[in-house]
């Protein structure tokens, strides 16, 4: 890591003031922290926000940027630190106080009411009038500040008839109508087409010289050069650098994005891939994911990488019978399968484990040992009946094969932590052997231990000629357990990746590809 | 011991409330007592072992008091025609499988929430039973009929359903496959448990359990009666819910049914006993059902 990308900017900019206006930051942050379980989303996190600046919030999945935002929305409170609005410290942890005082938030999943006009939206929660609501007043008011952000949108038109890019301009004009002085935009342009996102920038200008701050996040990095005036990297929790955009490249911020050490906490893997196992070939189910085509081979871990909302769950939903629609030719050990229904998928020796173990992998209130038999309880079947010594057996052998710890498998599931909740259904999926696995996100929200035991546990696995597909968000556990990566950019493969070839430059210049020019070669090198 | 309390709390109030009434009145512990209770809630008992596997699935069946009248109709009809009394029971089976197997696919297949398919069902069966019988009652039915919602043999048969459901629930994959799609659908339908075949079953066995009932009462009645039923499915629900089986789904016991179906069926006979006015009853069972269902809620939150 180069020492120079730490030196903080943002504060000789400070001493030195361009404009009367940039005096005073608006918003400020100093040794923001915060912990989930297992996790440090945020550690002394300093951040700083002036009035009339578009300023670019980037990092990883997972670097800390929601938690961020969600500090400033009141949503979350911090362990530690502070925040300041204009110098006056902001009530940590009241989402309203927090409004009122001037700071916004569009999330990127929007808010709206579909079945209430743009106006009711609008002012949803602070209508004007009592008792009697003034419609013809908060139409006319949503008008104005529909027609000042540009947008063709009638105040009377139903949310749900609205397109996309039109809801999130009803939602920056609620946020408007609300004395905004920070503006906080999550990742606008996932959902929007070029034009949109241009017309939406246009409007961020406009907004930017009428003084508001506004902090954009995105991981398009054409977009920070577009817009930005000023970034912030995040990594792990902490802030990276901070920096003016004019003074940084494209090459830089990956750098400040993914620079970390990858090689220590992955078990050696000294694969010897076999026959192919699972082809893919243009699969697509739109409008999830539009072209994906893939191959694993016996004994291999296939790493799929790129961004969240790429598609990358999809695909596995698809290939495991989950999702309607699909088409595209998948061939399992040779033969053409199309299952319709993920029991059709275990039956052919597939298997999935989810991303979202609470949602969608364990039945919290069933007993350990149920959670490991529920897809094989015809194994223990006879004439109809369950054996429950037998069930019971099995269950115990499977446990300690996973080294699941749990001080009796007849204790109920949701009690078990994070790692051992993940070797059940890991132990579920493996009761009979299987010829492909699918791991979604196979270490999430686990602690450190558990996650080296999981991927000592995927090597016996590929050892003994499993072929596994691994989705992953975290650079380091793709660069480290995969044999081969594919990357996923917007619903298709963006390309494929040897082992020698990853490094997270290239996974990342897939992940994010690059619409504007590249800057030259000689501004790449370290 | 709060754990405990939330689990068993029914037993423990079923027996308390027996001891009281066994005490503080000399009628209610005497056979001919008992085996009134015994058979006037056979009925509600096994309509709520019905309901019992519906509601561990996270939905509800409505339409089993209309089911009750519909099957008593077409099963005393029946009976009446051919003469032959196996007919006329496996006729009043019949109708309610059927019933309960259309419940099942409305729900899996045209995706209607389960309240109001069997919402629906409950008017329409309770529509065709006054109109097969142009609102009168069937009657005319032999004494043979009449004989088997005999005191010993409805409770044989209940225990019998109550017994079938038990194995079930605990000792079959089916059983399994019922408490993990209650306690979470897309768990359950990416664990490999084909979810829609497990929900049409227990609105089939639900509808099954509707169409015995229904025989149980005609024969009770010794008539096809196009009323007989009305508000039983309110009945089988709070024994249900009393009886401690969450409405969210994946969570309940099928004897913490039998225990709710005689809880409120003592309550009902205790206040007969103490003069209680039928009005007064309707608004203690009220209180109970609410205190059931508050104890459901906090037991979800405490778990």
């Amino acid at each position: 890591m180069n020492p120079r990308s730490l030196i903080e900017l943002g504060g000789a900019e400070r001493g030195t003031p361009q404009t009367p206006r940039r005096e005073v930051s608006l918003l400020s942050a100093a040794g923001l922290s915060k912990s989930f379980p297992g996790v440090r989303a945020l550690e002394a996190v300093d951040f700083e926000l002036l009035p009339g600046e578009i300023h670019a919030l980037l990092g990883e999945n997972g670097a800390g940027k929601s938690t961020l935002i969600k500090v400033f929305g009141g949503a979350v409170v911090p362990d530690g630190g502070e925040a300041r609005l204009e110098g006056e410290p902001l009530p940590l942890g009241d989402p309203l106080a927090v409004r009122r005082r001037g700071i916004n938030i569009v999330y990127q999943e929007l808010t709206l009411v579909p079945e209430l006009t743009a106006a009711e939206n609008i002012f949803l929660g602070r209508e004007r009038g009592r008792p009697l609501l003034r419609r013809t007043e908060m139409a006319r008011a949503a008008q104005a500040l529909l027609d000042e952000l540009g947008a063709r949108v009638a105040p009377a038109a139903p949310v749900r008839t609205l397109s996309v890019a039109q809801q999130q301009l009803v939602e920056i004009a609620r946020a408007l109508a609300n004395e905004s002085k920070v503006l906080i935009l999550d990742e606008p342009s996932a959902t929007l087409s070029d034009p949109e996102v241009e017309r939406l920038f246009a409007v961020l200008r406009r907004l930017r010289e009428r003084g508001l701050g506004i902090v954009y996040i995105s991981h398009r990095l054409e977009e920070i050069f577009a817009i930005a005036d000023r970034v912030t990297v995040l990594r792990d929790g902490r802030r990276v650098a901070s920096s003016p955009v004019a003074g940084v490249d494209r090459a830089q911020l990956i750098r400040w994005m993914v620079g970390r050490d990858v090689t220590e906490e992955f078990p050696p893997r000294s694969p010897t891939p076999g026959d192919t196992v699972l082809d893919v070939r243009g699969l697509a189910c739109p409008p999830r994911f539009s072209d994906v085509s893939l191959t694993v081979r016996r004994g291999e871990i296939v790493g799929l990488a790129g961004l969240v909302g790429a598609g990358r769950t999809s695909v596995a939903l698809a290939l495991f019978g989950a999702l309607p629609q699909v088409r595209g030719e998948v061939r399992l050990e040779g033969r053409p399968v199309r299952f319709a229904s993920p029991a059709e998928a275990i039956d052919s020796g597939v298997g999935y484990v989810t991303e979202d173990r609470r949602r969608r992998g364990l039945f919290r209130r069933l007993s350990a040992a149920a959670n490991i038999t529920i897809s094989y309880l015809r194994l223990f079947a006879r004439r109809g009946l369950l054996s429950l010594a037998r069930e019971r057996a099995a269950a115990a052998g499977a446990a300690r094969e996973f080294d699941v710890r749990a001080a009796d498998l007849r204790q109920s599931a949701g009690t078990l932590s994070g790692g051992n909740q993940q070797k059940l259904l890991l132990a579920r999926m493996l009761l009979k052997p299987r010829t492909l696995l699918i791991l979604d996100e196979p270490t999430r929200g686990i602690d450190v231990g558990a996650k080296a035991e999981i991927y000592a546990l995927m090597n016996r696995l590929t050892a003994q000629g499993l072929g596994i597909l691994m989705i992953s968000s975290e650079l380091p556990e793709i660069l480290g357990m995969s044999d081969r990566v594919v990357v996923m950019h917007e619903g298709r493969t963006a390309g494929e990746l040897s082992k020698a070839q990853a490094t997270p430059e290239a996974v990342m210049e897939l992940a994010i590809p690059l619409t504007l020019p590249s800057p030259p070669e000689g501004e790449r090198g370290n | 011991m709060t754990r405990w309390l939330a689990n068993y709390a029914i037993f423990a109030a079923l027996v308390a409330e027996c001891l009281f009434l066994a005490l503080a009145t000399d009628a209610f512990f005497t056979h001919s007592n008992l085996s009134n209770v015994v058979r006037q809630n056979a009925f509600t008992a096994i309509l709520a072992a019905g309901m019992s596997l519906v509601i561990l699935t996270g939905g509800i069946d409505l339409s089993v008091g209309s089911v009750v009248g519909l099957a008593g109709v077409l099963s005393a009809d029946t009976l009446l025609k051919t003469g032959s009394l196996p007919a006329g029971i496996a006729m009043g089976l019949v109708v309610g499988l059927a019933v309960g197997t259309v419940n099942g696919l409305a729900v899996t297949k045209l995706r209607v929430p389960p309240f109001i398919v069997t919402l629906a069902m409950m008017l329409i069966a309770r529509g065709a039973a006054y109109k097969y019988t142009n609102a009168r009652t069937i009657s005319g039915l032999p004494a043979s009929f009449g004989a088997i919602s005999q005191g010993a043999l409805s409770a044989a048969v209940m225990a019998a359903v109550f017994a079938l459901t038990w194995l079930l629930l605990m000792r079959t994959p089916f059983g399994r496959h019922v408490y993990a799609t209650g306690g979470n659908p897309e768990a359950a339908w990416l664990a490999g448990i084909r979810v829609n075949r497990v929900l049409l079953a227990v609105y089939a066995l639900c509808g099954l359990c509707a169409g015995l009932a229904g025989v149980l009462v005609a024969s009770r009645l010794n008539a096809g009666y196009p009323k007989a039923g009305e508000f039983y499915e309110l009945d089988a629900v709070t024994a249900v819910v009393v009886g401690g089986t969450s409405l969210f789904g994946g969570r309940g016991s099928i004897w913490g049914t039998l225990a709710g179906a005689f809880f409120i069926g003592i309550l009902n006979n205790g206040l007969n006993l103490f003069h209680v006015e039928t009005y007064d009853q309707l608004m203690v069972k009220g209180v109970v059902l609410l205190a059931a269902a508050s104890l459901d809620r906090w037991r979800a939150e405490a778990a």
